[in-house]
């Protein structure tokens, strides 16, 4: 056994557990905000993340142990049920989650051989394949006359008998959505921002969901669990593209505190654009990876098919990452390079 | 005294664990019945011994000698006979055996006849001939012939002198339990390393967690008749790194492939200062060192050890303890394993670290890379560890190499902050070694082909030479021919001369033809066993081995074409 005979006290699991906590500000957020039907979401895609995890390991020939204790899967579980509208019908998790676990994970080779991030992988797949599910949203509690009990939640969601006009109280488009509704009814964004939907920066309910996944981001950064460079460059895109069009017609394009204060957009600058094994991982790639997908996010919500791009925009820059990784390759000790010359 | 200090990128936070071993005062450890001293302590070609079986040595006596530039003399650590010269086990990682000079000692003690070094009045070169006979090489751990770094070389000065206190592995404290306690030798040292470089800078470099060494190598520098600067760096391994001593202290970086020389630095470890004046100011060569042993044992500290003592007696002083894993020389970053405690200390012997199963638990299982870049963060050479993890796993040596493999240095920061514990030294070791080996077959090949390529230019040449003789031989014959016919024509009544000319043209013809059909069969005779048609079968075999060996080579040597076309 060769040299160093110690080890820092980190591992995986470690580094998965505190991504997962820095997640609970922004799940108890959402069950302020929403009602506690994300919690039979992150529970069921829990369990069927774990479930296929440990079936792939079998049928792989890999140790259990090791790979379901590293949590890898539990992150990939949440982040994916977070994305997802917390109404969603249990076979759209179970769908979803097992297409990250199963194709984007495993099948590309499981703990960090996937190329693409499996959590938006699995949700790419559900919102071009089930489009309708996909606006299953649950509205902020202070916009809904009433609000389910977290057994009704669970009745929603596993396709059990609610009164229509009660799931109809409950679920509301999200302010993507009414953005995008708005503008493809020739409204302006001021007229459409009059919906009582829109809240100060964001939507209501919604921009303190975002500012929860902030908060949480914001912890992993402070144990350098993640680097600056991605979330920075993330929401510096997302702002640079979002204020350089509502600066030329704000009639057509949101203002981008607007667009930065999405949920999705925190979640997706500081959890999953930051994931290492599909991300850059030069500091300079990192700058290029994160801004690319702010610009990528902006684009698709403006012109795409989509209310909302962060996935797609995070898939896409996977796919420059061994690109951007070849060229943004840092100086090494004594090759000189900028203003370090040794003076010879 | 305030000097500008510059951050190196990366390095790790350990604890230090220093307190264990440097609280207990400095002792000699005891002479040993029995001294095994290997030919090879240091870089470059090991000693020839130069005393036989049976002889009796003085302590301090050279028992083999410098072979070559880069090498350095060894020396009997003390009086006895020389029982066995001959292979025995050595602390080296490998755990193969070395050619050793075992010597049995008589107790006596007895020393050669010391003779200093008037330094200033010898000439250089003569100067570091005598320090290469005395065995000085470099104790920092890399055992380097101190005279080859003591050569200024074209330069003919090198301007900043670094002494290097460093010592950041965690456990080892010899440097400071040195520095401690003979300062003042040790700056005797530094004075003929500036006087044989010329340097006009001199910094000690000392980690600021050994606030005692500092201190004392700061008194002893005041009755100095030069300056000399004591610097705390801040402990951050691999601070005491050659090249990272000297970012800190001037902010230079030591350029890709080449030597700190090249930018006027040269470093040297405090112990090597300290075995330098010993040399110089008592004539005694290297023959003893401090040896801090720690870890599982009931005293830690440090000993004054002399070269050849086995490890286990050392151990044994610092009071064995039940439940030890094992030992390693040096620290936990960068030591290596010791095969058997049988194994004698050596040049390069900083520290023995017993090992115990609470003090360096097992490692745990590697997990897949998840590329979360920790290790380039703690890369001290600003490397991108995760991608020469890659390439090395795979196999493509050429990409490692483009990723600046070779500028490794091995401090094993990039793997105890792995957080999938994998072992990513060892993956840089093996890819390193591979490079070389194949380097090595590639020259093999290109001289094999060299002797090809003159053997047929010579096979030519000597074709044409006899040729060319063969046709200078047949011009004489003619020319002679020619002479005797115009003879013959003086004569009166001679026969048609044409006729007399013919037939002896023609018999100088015939016989060129005959012998040169000899030649050929002879020829024949001699390449017809080794032609390919009737073979016997094992020399078939042995072809069809060969051949087998040279594809495989073929299909090795393209693969990293192959991976170069890959790139986009």
């Amino acid at each position: 056994m060769p040299s160093p005979f110690i080890l820092d006290r980190s591992s995986v699991t470690q580094v998965m557990a505190w991504v997962l906590a820095a997640l609970l500000p922004g799940v108890a957020a959402y069950v302020w905000l929403f009602g506690p039907a994300i919690l039979v979401t992150l529970a069921l895609a829990t369990v069927t993340a774990l479930a296929a995890e440990a079936a792939m390991l079998k049928a792989r020939g890999y140790p259990a142990k090791p790979f379901l204790t590293d949590l890898s899967a539990i992150v990939t579980a949440w982040l994916l049920a977070l994305s997802l509208p917390a109404l969603a019908p249990w076979w759209l998790i179970v769908t979803g989650t097992l297409f990250a676990i199963v194709v984007a994970k495993h099948l590309y080779g499981g703990l960090g051989q996937n190329i693409f991030n499996p959590a938006m992988v699995g949700y790419a797949v559900l919102i071009v394949s089930f489009p309708v599910q996909m606006t299953q949203w649950s509205g902020p509690l202070a916009l809904t006359e009433t609000s389910l009990t977290l057994a009704q939640s669970a009745t929603v969601i596993f396709g059990g008998d609610v009164p229509k006009a009660t799931l109809d109280a409950v679920t509301m488009a999200t302010p993507l959505d009414a953005l995008r509704t708005g503008l493809l009814q020739q409204l302006t964004v001021d007229e459409i921002m009059t919906q009582p939907i829109f809240g100060q920066f964001g939507g209501t309910g919604f921009e303190w969901l975002a500012a929860a996944f902030l908060l949480g981001g914001l912890l992993l950064w402070a144990l350098r669990i993640i680097s600056w460079q991605v979330p920075l460059a993330f929401l510096a895109g997302i702002w640079l593209a979002a204020g350089f069009l509502h600066f030329f017609d704000a009639g057509r394009f949101g203002a981008p505190w607007f667009h930065l204060f999405a949920p999705s957009v925190m979640l997706g600058a500081f959890f999953i654009a930051t994931d290492p094994v599909s991300g850059a991982t030069t500091p300079r790639g990192k700058l290029i990876f994160g801004f690319g997908a702010g610009l990528l996010t902006i684009i698709i919500r403006t012109w795409g098919g989509y209310p909302d791009g962060v996935a797609f925009a995070i898939l896409l820059m996977n796919l420059c990452v061994p690109l951007i990784d070849q060229y943004t390759q840092p100086r090494v000790y004594g090759t000189g390079g900028r203003g370090k010359e040794p003076p010879a | 005294m305030s000097r500008k200090l510059f951050k190196f990128k990366g390095g790790v936070h350990l604890s230090g664990h220093k307190a264990e071993s440097n609280a207990r005062p400095l002792h000699a450890a005891p002479l040993p019945g029995k001294l095994v001293i290997p030919l090879r302590q240091h870089i470059g070609n090991p000693a020839k011994p130069v005393i036989e079986v049976g002889e009796r040595v003085l302590k301090g006596q050279m028992i083999g000698a410098a072979d070559g530039y880069i090498s350095a003399a060894v020396h009997a650590s003390s009086s006895g006979i020389v029982t066995a010269i001959g292979p025995a086990a050595v602390p080296h990682i490998s755990g193969l055996p070395d050619l050793c000079i075992t010597i049995e000692t008589d107790g006596r003690d007895e020393w050669i006849a010391h003779a200093p070094l008037d330094y200033q009045a010898m000439a250089a070169a003569d100067l570091r001939m005598k320090l290469r006979d005395m065995g000085i090489a470099g104790l920092g751990g890399a055992v380097f012939p101190s005279a080859v770094k003591l050569d200024p070389g074209a330069a003919h000065s090198c301007p900043t002198l670094i002494i290097n206190g460093g010592e950041c592995e965690p456990w080892i404290t010899c440097d400071d339990m040195l520095m401690r306690n003979r300062a003042g030798e040790i700056l005797q040292g530094v004075a003929v390393m500036r006087h044989l470089l010329g340097s006009t800078e001199i910094l000690v470099g000392i980690e600021d967690n050994k606030p005692e060494a500092i201190a004392a190598m700061q008194a002893a520098a005041q009755s100095l008749d030069f300056a000399i600067e004591v610097v705390a760096v801040p402990a951050i391994y691999p601070a005491g790194g050659a090249k990272q001593m000297i970012e800190t202290l001037t902010g230079k970086q030591v350029p890709s492939g080449k030597l700190s020389t090249d930018i006027g630095i040269q470093v040297f470890n405090v112990g090597t200062a300290y075995a330098l004046a010993c040399a110089v100011h008592h004539g005694e060569p290297l023959i003893s060192r401090l040896v801090t042993v720690t870890g599982h044992v009931l005293r830690p500290q440090n000993f004054e050890v002399l070269i050849g003592t086995p490890m286990h007696t050392l151990i044994t002083l610092a009071g064995e303890r039940d439940g030890s894993t094992g030992a390693l020389m040096g620290g936990p970053m960068m030591g290596m394993p010791m095969p058997d405690l049988e194994v004698p200390v050596v040049k390069a012997t900083n520290c023995i670290l017993v090992k115990s199963a609470e003090l360096f638990p097992p490692l745990p299982k590697a997990l897949p890379c998840i590329r979360c870049t920790r290790c380039a963060d703690a890369c001290p050479a600003e490397l991108q560890p995760q991608e020469l993890f890659r390439f090395a796993k795979a196999g493509d040596f050429g990409r490692a190499q483009e990723y600046h493999l070779f500028d490794c240095i091995e401090c094993g920061c990039c793997s105890y902050v792995c957080p999938s514990h994998i072992p990513l030294v060892d993956f840089y070791r093996y890819a390193k070694s591979e490079i070389w080996a194949r380097e090595k077959e590639k020259r093999a090949a290109d001289l094999a082909r060299e002797r090809h390529e003159f053997r047929e230019f010579r096979l030519a040449r000597e074709k044409k030479d006899k040729a060319e003789k063969l046709a200078a031989k047949a011009q004489a014959a003619r020319a002679q021919a020619a002479l005797d016919q115009a003879k013959h024509a003086k004569l009166p009544a001679a026969p048609a001369p044409e006729l007399a000319a013919a037939p002896s043209d023609a018999d100088a013809k015939k016989a060129l033809i005959a012998a040169a059909l000899a030649r050929a069969q002879a020829k024949k005779a001699e390449v017809a066993p080794k032609n390919t048609d009737h073979l016997l079968p094992g020399t078939q075999r042995e072809i069809e081995e060969i051949e087998a060996r040279r594809a495989k080579i073929h299909e090795l040597a393209r693969q990293p074409l192959e991976s170069e076309e890959k790139k986009p």
